[in-house]
């Protein structure tokens, strides 16, 4: 089977600042996989790039079998994908939510009420289907907008920092409910985290990228195993980035930029 | 099984390719419009520009007799005027609301999806309409109230709700493009204060094309609400006529339409690089 995601070459540049360079990966189909860095390190903006919200300097990738630089529309019928800041509509209901998105994606008639219900009840969110989105908790936040990105049963689903900003119950839940759809749809996940648990427990496999880079690329337990005796992830990422995850990476470009963002996400979680 | 698969390789793909993009403009407009029935309040808000204008304004100005407008009373002349004018004001800062949803992360969710950039743009167009609507009958309460002389019969109320979607989508649509290059919410309230009341005053709403000085009617004949109002002012009121003529603002009105649709759909996915 083809890898789901397969970068060559895959660089951006912002003016002077090299923000993914030259990278090459792959994820497997039917993985979860895990992308760990500093702020600044190039994620988001390989995740955009990815998902063709941003087109890459030079290089392309090959995403659920479509070329993202020659085939952009063909990737999005094919992928689902729940931004770091919180996306579902507050102003909607979590039902209109569902329904706006079933609409995009061209699931019609009795397909789409059962798929709505469907994707409720696999987040149990049935009860809460009527509510405006505004009142949820931040975990029913998340639970909604992964329901939404999996209507179309798409073979790629990019999460971007999933858990960040919930706490420990909430984020437990979200990870249950991820494992499912894995099991459930054969979903490749490809997931940003600063959770070194999360990464852990949750991913079958692991990039550290560092300035543009993957500094380190395995299972957690092979990089695990590589860093030393009873070595951590924590301890990993650290040998990998020559930093620790609190406070890597502030002097490079977007790191403000992301560090303000995810204190806006979080606020609105309080 | 077959929905399955139709959607695994490709959502849309047993659906033909036009009926596909009405779809998406229609699911892009009916989410603006659910929230807008969440939430009124914002409607109502707007009542207070055109009230002002009709019930100030317009009485103010008529005594002065200053203003040629043939055979209408001046409050008829400028009750056109102000409805065209309320649905620009509205209009013309609608893309504040892209850059709100842009920073929530809602708007994100729309690019990813397999609707084209110009479903996207024109869906925004579509609902924004639909505000103009509810801000004409609106205006069309307050007028009545004020004893303008309206005519209800039924094709000149069909040509006033084309004549005011053309109008809220073109200014909209521009709203959008203008959000998409200046992305920051003050730099967008800046920039929509500088163009409205230009926008308003370079324009026959308030006083005819034939009053203006030579550069400014030069401005007006380009300007897309002058060729708006005067398509109302043809059609709302008792002895109003176009002065332009019907066809030539519908065209015009529409040609506008097709380059901000162009513009905003080019630079729509900027907004969030």
């Amino acid at each position: 089977m083809p890898p789901a995601i397969q970068t060559v070459q895959l660089t951006r540049r912002y003016d002077s600042l090299v923000a993914v360079d030259h990278l090459e990966f792959s994820a497997a189909a039917g993985s979860i996989f895990g992308l760990l860095g500093p702020n600044g390190a190039g994620k988001s903006t390989l995740i955009k790039m990815l998902t063709t919200l941003l087109p890459p300097t030079s290089g392309t990738a090959v995403v659920a079998g479509f070329d993202i630089v020659q085939r952009p529309a063909h990737v999005r019928r094919n992928i689902g994908y729940v931004a770091q800041m919180l996306s579902a509509d507050g102003d909607l209901t979590g039902y209109e939510n569902l329904l706006i998105s079933a609409k995009l994606y061209g699931i019609r008639g009795k397909e789409r009420e059962s798929r709505i219900a469907g994707a409720l009840d696999f987040m149990s969110l049935t009860d809460a289907a009527a509510k405006r989105v505004k009142q949820y908790s931040g975990g029913m936040i998340r639970r909604l907008e992964i329901a939404q990105s999996m209507l179309h049963r798409p073979e790629v689903l990019f999460l971007d920092e999933p858990t960040i900003g919930l706490d420990p119950v909430a984020k437990r839940s979200v990870w249950e409910h991820i494992r499912e759809l894995r099991e459930h749809f054969g979903t490749t996940i490809l997931m940003t985290t600063h959770d070194m648990e999360e990464a852990d427990g949750l991913c079958d496999m692991v990039a550290i990228m560092h300035q543009g880079h993957i500094a380190s690329l395995g299972s957690p337990a092979e990089l695990k195993a590589q860093a030393g005796p009873e070595a951590t992830l924590n301890d990993v990422f650290i040998l990998s980035t020559g930093a620790a995850m609190t406070d890597a990476g502030t002097e490079e470009g977007g790191a403000f930029r992301d560090v303000a963002r995810t204190r806006r996400t979080a606020r609105r979680l309080e | 099984m077959s929905q399955e698969l139709a959607v695994r390789h490709g959502a849309w793909s047993d659906t033909p390719r036009p009926l596909a993009l009405l779809l998406q403009i229609l699911a892009v407009a009916e989410a603006d419009v659910r929230k807008l029935l969440h939430d009124p309040a914002e409607l109502f808000a707007r009542m207070v520009q055109p009230v002002l204008w009709l019930v100030i304004f317009a009485p103010v100005f008529s005594r002065t007799r200053a203003i040629p407008t043939g055979d209408l009373r001046y409050l008829d002349f400028m009750a056109p005027g102000v409805l065209a004018q309320s649905v620009m004001f509205g209009a013309i800062f609608y893309g504040i609301s892209v850059i709100a949803e842009r920073d929530q992360g809602v708007l994100q969710k729309f690019l990813v999806s397999p609707a084209p950039r110009f479903a996207l743009v024109a869906g925004r167009a579509l609902s924004s309409t639909v505000r103009g609507l509810t801000q004409t009958v609106m205006v069309y309460v307050v007028a009545l109230l004020m004893g303008v002389a309206l005519q209800f019969n039924a094709w000149r109320i069909a040509g006033v709700v084309l004549g005011v979607m053309l109008g809220a989508a073109i200014f909209s649509t521009f709203s959008l493009a203008a959000a998409c290059i200046v992305k920051s919410r003050e730099r967008f309230m800046g920039i929509g204060q500088v163009l409205t009341m230009p926008l308003f005053l370079a324009s026959n709403a308030i006083y005819p094309l034939s009053m203006m000085p030579g550069w400014l009617r030069i401005l007006a004949r380009i300007n897309p609400l002058s060729y708006q109002v005067d398509f109302l002012r043809g059609l709302m009121v008792r002895g109003g006529h176009s002065v332009l003529g019907f066809g030539t603002d519908v065209a015009v009105l529409v040609l506008w339409l097709a380059v901000m649709l162009a513009i905003a759909t080019k630079l729509y996915p900027r907004i969030v690089i």
